[in-house]
């Protein structure tokens, strides 16, 4: 689905990937970890089409393009989504309209009906439930004045209307409570299917115990480092990640 | 003011043509306004136009505005079209309207109306025959502190205008609606002169919709005194939408007394040249302003914003949002001032102004200021001028919506805080779709009204 080969991306001038080789199927989670700075937000941004960063060599192929010519809104609808670190507030847009014109404009790439308005809100309730948000959420503005957890979970939501073949979710565990945490775990569980992927940037071991991911890469640098089976998240949790940097300084 | 005499092509000219015809002028009106015209008249015999030199008129060259070859109406013409043929509006709730033709009242069964409750709605020059002692306890009563060379102008030509008495405790409730018209066959220069009034404890909206409806140029020079007298309540919504070849001026003086409170909401779509100015003052305690305004300019046109304000009371609020959107080369400025007496202690104020800058053509100016004479008071003003925030593009695009559509989004954001202020639902969802086609760079023509504004 997704192959990744000696990516190398800069950002004015200076180096932050330096060359990642990823393979992903349909089906599979994988879950990258490692030390704050690696480059793992760099990573996710350039998948989805952040033009702030500069591609200098390498390639990405996913369901067989060239991912890297096609435009953010052109990925998105293909199947590409990623749940940011830091999701933006948006005063003035409100969540319905948001949603409504995203979802439409992926059912027009797809050659499909526009969803009424009734069908629309239908969908939403659904979906809310799904990701058990606070229904008022969706009546305001994009993330405008969310708390951190609101922000967490309104990106699983938008995701769970999206439906995307790729997920690539940038340290949604972050800074969420246990409930939360769960919540968002149960939303990713749920939307998973035998023809999608999912991508857990994640810091800690603690979301691994609710997403049990297929393979584990160490981002370290702007290299992947290590990949390797569940297990790995266990070793991580155990003895940090200062061996890792010992083991790779430069 | 200096004592020399500021001339000026345009300006002599029109002293001409008052010297020419003030005899055909003054039969329009009873002796008491012809009074005011004769004062208003040498008061801008004396000021000229206001020149480049003014610091207040710095960015907008007001005598070249002037330069075109304008024919002055200075009595009611034969109309040669029907009015409810070409024109109509459309919006629910919003359908019984006065239609000011070229600065002229033309429907004589509409011309001026006395509802049993006592209000009077209609002509100004009809009412100033009718009820000369409501009128000429108002007229030009108001704007003596702020009056400037173009409300002088203005009153020394004035031509007809909306008329607006609201009794003592009375309540409106349907929108009191002008459709101000310029159907011109040759360059016209329009200089209607509008009054409201609201006694104590009275309350009305007031809707006014200025359209053009051929592409003919015009300059239309407009003044509306407003006074709000105790405890009464004000909604104020203009809509300004004519094509590029339009000079639109118009000065707003509202005159605020004890626990009164106005709201205003300005909305420019379109026009050629736009320089609008509001002065409030607040002269009783505990009244409250609320000033906004929105203009959405592009090609070259230029819009230019004032907003004066001053609070001679305490304990008094007064609140400006200000924001523009400005696309290809055109022109935003934005100039507020909040001046606050000695003795208005306790005075609330904010004024803020933000501008959305679309290209780097576009230009915009931006100058909030705050003069205070008093010591216990919050005051702040604020200006902030960006482009599209490049964050919130990439999460809109992320999620699959097109470059275009995303900007669309974020500009109808950035419209709707100002749009939000109109508290009649009906026009307000007209404004938002008129703003939306207008964001889209389509025709942003009402409902199906046959009016082609902004071409
Ligand atoms: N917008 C930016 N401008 C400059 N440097 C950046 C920018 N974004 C990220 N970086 C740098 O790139 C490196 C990787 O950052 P990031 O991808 O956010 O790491 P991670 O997500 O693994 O914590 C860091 O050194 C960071 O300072
Ligand atoms: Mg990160």
């Amino acid at each position: 689905m997704l192959s990744i080969k000696k990516l190398k991306v800069s950002i004015n001038g200076k180096p932050i990937l330096k060359g990642i080789n990823l393979e992903v199927k349909a089906g599979e989670v994988h879950a990258i970890m490692g030390p704050n700075g690696s480059g793992k937000s760099t990573l996710a941004a350039v998948l989805a089409g952040r033009e702030l960063f500069e591609v200098t060599s390498g390639e990405v192929i996913f369901e067989g393009k060239n991912l890297l010519e096609l435009l953010p809104e052109d990925r998105a609808r293909m199947g590409i989504f990623l749940g940011f670190q830091y999701p933006i507030e948006i005063p003035g847009v409100s969540m319905v309209n948001f949603m409504k014109t995203a979802v439409n404009e992926k059912r027009k790439y797809q050659n499909l009906p526009l969803l009424s308005s009734s069908d629309f809100l239908k969908l939403m309730r659904e979906k809310k439930e799904l990701v058990e948000i606070d229904s008022q959420l969706t009546n305001r503005s994009v993330n405008e004045g969310f708390s951190g957890g609101e922000k967490k979970k309104n990106e699983i939501f938008q995701m769970a209307m999206l439906e995307p073949k790729l997920a690539i979710l940038d340290e949604t565990d972050s800074g969420l409570d246990i409930d939360a945490l769960r919540i968002v775990a149960n939303g990713v569980n749920k939307l998973k299917r035998p023809d999608s992927a999912t991508i857990v940037i994640t810091h800690y071991q603690r979301l691994l115990d609710y997403i049990i991911p297929d393979i584990i890469h160490v981002l370290y640098n702007g290299q992947i480092v290590k990949t390797a089976g569940k297990e790995l998240a266990f070793e991580l949790e155990e003895k940090g990640y200062d061996w890792i940097k010992k083991e790779f300084a430069e | 003011m200096n004592n020399e005499t500021n001339t000026s092509p345009g300006k002599n000219v029109l002293v001409e043509d008052y010297n020419n015809n003030y005899k055909e002028i003054f039969k329009q009106t009873p002796d008491f306004i012809n009074n005011i015209r004769q004062t208003s008249f040498k008061e801008f015999d004396l000021s000229g136009l206001p020149s480049k030199k003014d610091e207040n008129y710095k960015y907008t060259n007001i005598e070249a505005a002037f330069l075109g070859a304008y024919k002055r109406q200075f009595s009611k013409q034969k109309l040669t079209i029907d009015v409810n043929e070409v024109f109509k509006c459309d919006v629910p709730e919003l359908d019984n309207y006065l239609v000011l033709v070229n600065g002229w009242f033309y429907e004589k069964e509409k011309l001026l109306t006395k509802y049993n409750n006592g209000a009077i709605i209609g002509s100004l020059i009809e009412a100033s025959k009718q009820y000369p002692e409501i009128v000429k306890k108002y007229y030009g009563k108001n704007l003596t502190k702020q009056k400037n060379s173009l409300s002088s102008l203005n009153m020394a030509f004035a031509q007809d205008g909306l008329f607006v008495y609201l009794p003592k405790n009375i309540i409106i409730n349907e929108p009191i609606q002008l459709i101000n018209l310029i159907v011109a066959t040759e360059e016209l220069m329009v200089q209607p002169y509008n009054l409201i009034i609201a006694e104590e404890n009275s309350s009305a909206n007031i809707v006014i919709c200025d359209h053009s409806l051929n592409p003919q140029s015009f300059l239309l020079n407009s003044t509306f005194e407003v006074i709000a007298n105790k405890n009464s309540k004000l909604e104020i919504y203009r809509q300004q939408n004519a094509h590029d070849h339009s000079v639109q001026i118009t000065n707003t003086f509202i005159s605020q007394k004890e626990n009164s409170f106005v709201n205003s909401v300005n909305i420019t779509l379109n026009g050629g040249t736009v320089r609008n100015n509001l002065y409030v003052e607040l002269n009783e305690p505990h009244a409250i302003n609320k000033s906004y305004a929105l203009w959405l300019a592009d090609k070259n046109q230029h819009f230019d914003n004032n907003v004066h304000v001053h609070h001679l009371s305490p304990e008094c609020e007064s609140f400006q949002l200000y924001k523009g959107i400005v696309d290809n080369s055109s022109t935003g400025i934005f100039s507020g001032k909040i001046l606050v007496d000695k003795k208005a202690q306790k005075t609330l104020a904010f004024q803020s102004n933000k501008n959305l800058l679309l290209t780097n053509d576009a230009k915009v100016r931006s100058k909030p200021q705050l003069e205070i004479y008093a010591d216990d008071v919050k005051c702040s003003h604020g200006s902030a001028t960006g482009q599209l925030d490049e964050d919130a593009m990439f999460y809109l695009r992320s999620r699959g919506i097109s470059k275009k559509e995303s900007c669309q989004l974020l500009m109808q954001a950035f419209a709707d805080e100002v749009i939000n202020k109109i508290l009649l639902e009906p026009l307000r969802n007209e404004i938002n779709n008129l703003v939306e086609k207008r964001l889209r760079g389509e025709l942003s023509r009402c409902n199906r009204c046959k009016v082609n504004c902004g071409q």
